[in-house]
């Protein structure tokens, strides 16, 4: 059951997307999101969208894993655009008593909308096309080009992390066997009685994982682990052309969306 | 003279109890000298100093009186502590809680990327050290998607892939099936033969000890009994009094002999127990 959780969720491939340095495609959503939060007109807006769509093409990721993506964020999404739908002020096209909709409030409203949706979209893409591996290595040489002081520690963590997220899931399996043989009930029964029969799995859970991290740290140490300093990598992150090429739309994307803002 | 890798004089080490205040002395003074290329197996109950004595020799832990000296370097010393944890490499006996890395390859490289080792030549080591344990096939796999032997092995990889002198094993095959034991055994072993890889290996499987070159047998934190496992293993009524198994061929050669048999002491294999038999 709790086997079926993916971490990451990291589909396999090799397209052009797929094919891209982990450090490119951080940099590259960062510039998007720039360009998305500068457009503003129907311009702009056609432009984005052709570039999401184009590149959601290009990754060759199922469209259902995008949409899959996008379902959490529906309460969020519904919220926005009524906020905006309904309380901005402006040339009224529709009203119904007090609640009346106008023409700016419907073009906020969706321009918002599509914000929403084109971030979430973009920034899945990021995971779904990167190894977990190679975006922890990632995200460790962009906040050192950005002289993050903890840029490693951050790293480390995250490749612990999921180096145990796995381990521990298969601890909880057993653990929840444990009890249940025991006679703990964790499916039946209101929230708060959900929520109290959880404390019988999660005191030992965190029991173990404390002495996990202990025993970890006696090993990593033992191996010469010492942070950071003098430490070298087997992999090296390598740019090819293909990378310069993304840099170059990407950055292309940027400028247009920024020109259409502020000088037309 | 054979070269010694690993020599303690005299060590003490004593822990606070975390119930009260009682000062509790794990290592009363073992005096121990590893030669260079030995399989040296320590055996002992629970709290018989062990685990305290394998976390001297790679300077986890330092000692409170004595000293330990690996390849001449003192591990009191804190600039020596980073040579001695290269040299000396440790497995320990959770195969769960000493891997770092999501992928068998990343986490053999570790220890050289600590080291600062250049990327081309880590990439070296860490597919001849992968190799050497048997799971060049593996590089790939996640280490939950693996058996227990196969990541004490990866274990393995990862400490000989920093070029160590001394392997030491701190109860590797207590968590392990038969099969997983067997299999730690067997590259531990090709390591030590072929390799001239120093082993430390500390158990309480008795049938492990067998295998060793030579046998210290810890009691309250003293060295109790030293010698072959052949002089070990035949004096079966000591190691019982010390609350230790013999080996089960051992413990009958023992049984034979005490009802009279003529048989030659320091039986330890069935073949041999065979011979002596039907002679």
């Amino acid at each position: 059951m709790l086997k079926d959780i993916t971490i990451g969720q990291y589909v396999p491939g090799n397209s052009l997307i797929h094919r891209l340095d982990p450090r490119t495609k951080i940099v590259a959503v960062f510039l998007y999101m720039v360009a998305l939060f500068s457009s503003g007109d129907s311009t702009g807006y056609l432009i984005v969208t052709a570039f999401t769509i184009s590149m959601v093409f290009l990754s060759k990721v199922p469209w259902l894993m995008i949409l899959k993506g996008i379902r959490p964020l529906w309460i969020i999404l519904v919220l926005t655009m009524g906020l905006h739908l309904f309380l901005t002020q402006g040339d009224i096209i529709w009203q119904m008593g007090f609640v009346k909709i106008t023409q700016q409030g419907l073009r906020q409203g969706v321009f918002m909308t599509l914000r929403l949706v084109y971030l979430v979209t973009i920034t899945s893409l990021l995971t779904l096309t990167t190894t977990p591996i190679a975006l922890t290595d990632g995200i460790e040489s962009v906040l050192k080009a950005l002289f993050v002081p903890v840029a490693h520690e951050l790293a480390m963590m995250m490749t612990i992390a999921l180096r145990f997220i796995p381990t521990l899931i298969e601890e909880t399996e057993k653990i929840m066997k444990a009890q249940m043989a025991r006679g703990a009930d964790f499916d039946s029964g209101g929230i708060v009685s959900r929520a109290k029969s959880l404390i019988p799995l999660l005191v030992p859970l965190f029991l173990s994982s404390f002495r996990r991290a202990d025993e970890l740290a006696m090993a990593m140490e033992a191996r010469c682990y010492r942070g950071g300093e003098n430490r070298t990598r087997m992999k090296q992150l390598q740019m090819t052309g293909l990378d310069y090429m993304a840099f170059i739309i990407v950055f292309a994307l940027l400028i247009i969306c920024i020109i259409i803002r502020f000088w037309m | 003279m054979v070269r010694k890798v690993i020599e303690i004089k005299n060590l003490i080490h004593r822990y606070n109890s975390s119930q009260d205040e009682t000062v509790i002395e794990a290592l009363k003074g073992v005096d121990l000298h590893v030669a260079k290329g030995e399989f040296l197996a320590v055996i002992g109950h629970n709290g018989s100093g062990k685990s305290t004595l394998a976390k001297h020799l790679n300077a986890l832990l330092l000692p409170h009186e004595g000293s330990v000296t690996i390849n001449g370097l003192d591990t009191r010393k804190k600039e020596n502590t980073w040579a001695i944890r290269q040299q000396v490499g440790m497995v320990f006996q959770n195969p769960d809680n000493q891997l770092v890395a999501a992928t068998v390859e990343e986490d053999t490289a570790f220890g050289p990327e600590n080291l600062g080792v250049e990327p081309v030549e880590i990439r070296r080591l860490v597919d001849d050290s992968l190799e050497r344990v048997g799971l060049s096939s593996f590089h790939k796999r996640a280490p939950h998607l693996l058996s227990g032997g196969q990541k004490q092995r990866v274990a393995i990889a990862g400490i000989i892939a920093m070029r160590p002198n001394v392997l030491v094993l701190d109860e590797p095959t207590a968590m392990l099936d038969p099969t997983g034991r067997k299999e730690v055994m067997a590259t531990v072993s090709a390591l030590n033969k072929e390799e001239g890889l120093t082993v430390v290996h500390i158990t309480h499987f008795m049938e492990e000890a067998v295998f060793a070159d030579r046998v210290l047998v810890m009691s309250e934190g003293l060295v109790a009994m030293e010698g072959t496992p052949r002089e070990i293993f035949s004096r079966v009524e000591e190691i019982k009094k010390l609350r230790l198994d013999v080996p089960q061929i051992a413990e009958l050669n023992g049984c034979l002999r005490k009802e009279g048999l003529l048989l030659p002491s320091g039986i330890l294999t069935l073949e041999e127990m065979v011979v002596a038999l039907c002679q």
